[in-house]
């Protein structure tokens, strides 16, 4: 027997945090530095995923991002049929990179024959398969009886979509890629190798993209549904009106006023990598990394991967009974049942059958 | 844990690689701290301990703050928990912590099962985790974690050794939650007593294989502040939230006419590093092992309990919802069977209940063909009579107007006498 009495504010308010000699002081605040601390132990993981034709700068830019050469670059080929395969491979590599102590497990995974086929009908089929295997995954060990202490997470957190820099509008191909793949994953998509664009073309160019995503109700990251509070509203709608960023890859440093930099050196001039004025570089580096970098796992933790399991679980009952497994926790338990607990079976509906059962009798 | 657990190792697949500047990710453990500040924290902490033995007191000290706690009677029944729910907030820390107090715990005669509802509410607690987890559509980033996270079980400063009661409830719960004991009322005891006291109880539990909660060892930050507080376990506790004036400050204390007890000073009791240990330093710890241990081994009994496997007999991995679908198959053919069942007995009954009706109805007929008989019978019997009696009337009635005609005309006057000499000379 308990009562539980909810929620009962404390009358006495403590805003001390001084330490030592102030004797109001708990501690409770130090949990922040215990969840450091277990965070910095555990190591981190980040999926990425990048999807774009031969040639736009993909593997460049990873390498840019991490500054190091997480993707090799296509050596070039002898024989030209070589290098573009036949149908979407999906190729994933794995590296650990560590900084400042904090370490990370890092997944790039690639992409390459998307797009460069004559025939690109359902090319984003086995990108479609593969962020699906991967839930299913994770969906397997957590179901299990003796399932893992920590469940490794192979799930694609963000997937880097390239638009090649025409400056017209979105392609076909760009739409239907990005209207199906934004239901099951993040989309950030970039216009690759922006420095073919001057900054009016550029700024028209975003502006089209942008219009035609909303017309095709296709939803990027930050995703306006998720977002948690009028503070984070308006940090993502800042984002929100500078999608799709112009980015320039390099991994090649040059000498610019007396400094080394990561840039493109041209006959006219050298671009700037990490120069806001250049590019949008930096842009897309801080929110990919710097800040956003747990709220894009979060929402694929909470909502993607989610949704992925309300359909497999309702998949398997052969009907959608989504609703009537939401108030399984009270069940009038008129029959008798088989198992002394029938909670779990509710998951899967089992006592919804049993339910509608019951009533013909 | 051990420390292969939670390291990170590096995968076969994962190729080390140095990065050629800086580029921003080690900003990730402070996302991920704001974050969770934004969610706010959830800590769970059950008091076990004989009523009056100070368990809120304890508490009320412990997070500074008056929990409104009342006094309980001794003469409970039965042992029952009282769980409360507070919001506390330190600097920009949001903590929604639940108390649970056992009530009238070690009052009872007879308290064979007074480690009953403890277990079973811990178990409540795990059950309904564990629905949510199953959920079809579920919401665990906003779920109120109410599994309990710490236990503190409260021993009382006999001095000498441990009551069996102690023995058994933490046995029963030493694989349910984390149990960190305490020397209650820990001023009633002398250095010297404490010493040997402490060391009664914790050989024990060693003997009796109660497995406390050890404070973990494998970070190196605080391997060293955990291995000697592992040493000084059970912590013996004061409790006190009135102040006292000592020097030029105000402690909390509690004065004797001896002397005064300081709560915050080290000499006098463990109360700080419980503090330390509970709240500043193993918070985090707590929670995980409730989550990846407790509730995975609750998790992991309860399903196996329900005849979910992972692999078959076989040894080939059985997939949960194959196992569901048997079930479920299972599950309605058994349903079929009983409404077939069912049915027939109602057939059988309908069957039976007609033929005795039919019976009956049979009967009815059978008197009603009976009563009419006899009443025919009665009738004819009957009319036979009235026909006699009207063929005396009628004879009567012949003779009479017979007899009227023979008699001379005079004597109608007196006519009675007439016919009184008529009807004599007839009779």
């Amino acid at each position: 027997l308990t009562d539980a009495i909810p929620h009962h504010p404390n009358p006495q308010g403590k805003g001390e945090k001084s330490h030592g000699g102030d004797f109001s002081y708990v501690g409770i605040d130090a949990i922040l530095e215990q969840m450091r601390r277990k965070a910095m132990k555990q190591g981190f993981e980040l999926n990425l995923m990048v999807v774009g034709q031969s040639g736009l700068g993909k593997s460049t830019l990873m390498n840019t991002l991490f500054k190091s050469k997480v993707s090799r670059n296509k050596s070039v080929q002898s024989n030209p049929e070589e290098r573009i395969p036949k149908t979407v491979e999906i190729k994933s590599i794995s590296h650990d990179i560590e900084e400042k102590g904090v370490r990370m497990k890092l997944t790039v995974i690639d992409t390459p024959g998307f797009g460069d086929q004559i025939n690109n009908e359902n090319c984003w089929q086995p990108i479609m398969k593969f962020i699906n295997d991967q839930y299913e995954a994770y969906l397997q060990e957590e179901i299990n009886i003796n399932r893992k202490k920590r469940i490794p997470d192979s799930r694609v957190h963000c997937c880097i979509y390239f638009i090649p820099p025409t400056g017209h509008c979105l392609r076909p191909l760009d739409v239907e890629f990005m209207r199906r793949l934004s239901k099951v994953v993040n989309i950030v998509p970039v216009i690759a190798k922006a420095d073919t664009l001057t900054l009016e073309e550029r700024d028209s160019f975003k502006q089209t993209i942008r219009e035609e995503l909303r017309a095709n109700g296709i939803d990027v990251y930050p995703q306006k549904e998720f977002d948690e509070d009028a503070e984070d509203r308006m940090i993502n709608d800042k984002i929100r009106e500078m999608i799709p960023f112009a980015v320039v890859g390099s991994d090649q440093e040059y000498q610019v006023n007396g400094k080394r930099l990561l840039g493109r050196k041209t006959k006219w001039g050298t671009i700037e990598v990490e120069n806001i004025a250049h590019c949008e570089f930096a842009y897309l580096r801080d929110l990919l990394i710097r800040t956003h970098m747990q709220n894009i796992k979060d929402i694929t933790g909470s909502i993607h991967y989610e949704t992925y399991r309300v359909r497999r679980l309702n998949e398997s009952n052969g009907h959608v009974i989504s609703q009537t497994s939401d108030h399984m926790a009270v069940q009038p338990k008129a029959n008798g049942q088989l198992e002394e607990q029938p909670g779990a079976l509710q998951a899967n509906g089992v006592a919804a059958q049993h339910e509608a059962l019951s009533h013909e009798m | 844990m051990a420390s292969s657990d939670v390291a990170r190792q590096p995968d076969k697949g994962a190729r080390p690689l140095s990065l050629a500047g800086h580029v921003g990710f080690d900003s990730l453990p402070d996302q991920l701290v704001n974050k969770s500040i934004t969610q706010g924290f959830c800590f769970n902490i059950l008091c076990i301990g004989e009523t009056g033995i100070g368990k809120s007191t304890l508490m009320d000290t412990l997070f500074n703050t008056n929990f409104e706690n009342f006094e309980s009677s001794h003469f409970e029944p039965q042992v029952k928990l009282r769980a409360q729910t507070y919001d506390l907030q330190e600097s920009n820390v949001r903590l929604r912590l639940t108390v649970v107090n056992t009530v009238g715990f070690g009052d009872q005669m007879n308290k064979q099962e007074s480690y009953q509802p403890v277990v079973d509410y811990i178990d409540k607690q795990f059950e309904t985790y564990l629905q949510e987890e199953l959920k079809i559509k579920r919401s665990l980033h906003n779920y109120h974690d109410s599994r309990v996270h710490a236990c503190l079980y409260f021993i009382s400063p006999s001095g000498h050794s441990l009551k069996s009661l102690d023995l058994v409830t933490m046995k029963k719960l030493d694989s349910k939650v984390n149990i960190i004991p305490v020397i209650a009322k820990a001023d009633t005891i002398s250095k010297s007593e404490l010493h040997k006291f402490k060391i009664k109880i914790m050989s024990e539990l060693v003997s009796n294989g109660v497995q406390i909660y050890q404070f973990p060892l494998d970070d190196e930050t605080v391997a060293k502040v955990n291995t000697t507080m592992n040493g000084h376990l059970p912590f013996a506790v004061v409790g006190s939230t009135e102040e006292v004036c000592v020097g030029n400050k105000m402690v909390k204390a509690r004065q004797y006419p001896w002397g005064v007890v300081q709560v915050e000073n080290e000499h006098h009791c463990d109360f700080v590093k419980l503090r330390e240990m509970l709240i500043c330093v193993n918070m985090e710890d707590l929670r995980e092992q409730t989550h990846t241990r407790h509730y995975e081994l609750y998790r992991r009994c309860k399903l196996e309990e329900m005849g979910f496997k992972d692999t078959d007999p076989e040894c080939k991995p059985v997939s949960l919802q194959q196992t569901y679908e048997a079930k479920r198959q299972e599950f309605q053919a058994e349903l079929q069977k009983r409404e077939d069942e069912m049915r027939q007995v109602f057939v059988q009954r309908v069957k039976e209940k007609e033929a005795e009706l039919k019976e009956a109805e049979r009967e009815l007929q059978g008197r009603f063909e009976q009563l009419k008989h006899l009443h025919a019978v009665e009738k004819a019997t009957l009319e036979e009579k009235k026909r006699l009696l009207d063929n005396d009337l009628t004879s009567f009635g012949n003779r009479r107007t017979a007899a009227a005609l023979l008699q001379p005309p005079g004597f109608t006057v007196n006519g009675k006498k007439d016919k009184d000499r008529k009807n004599s000379g007839f009779m």
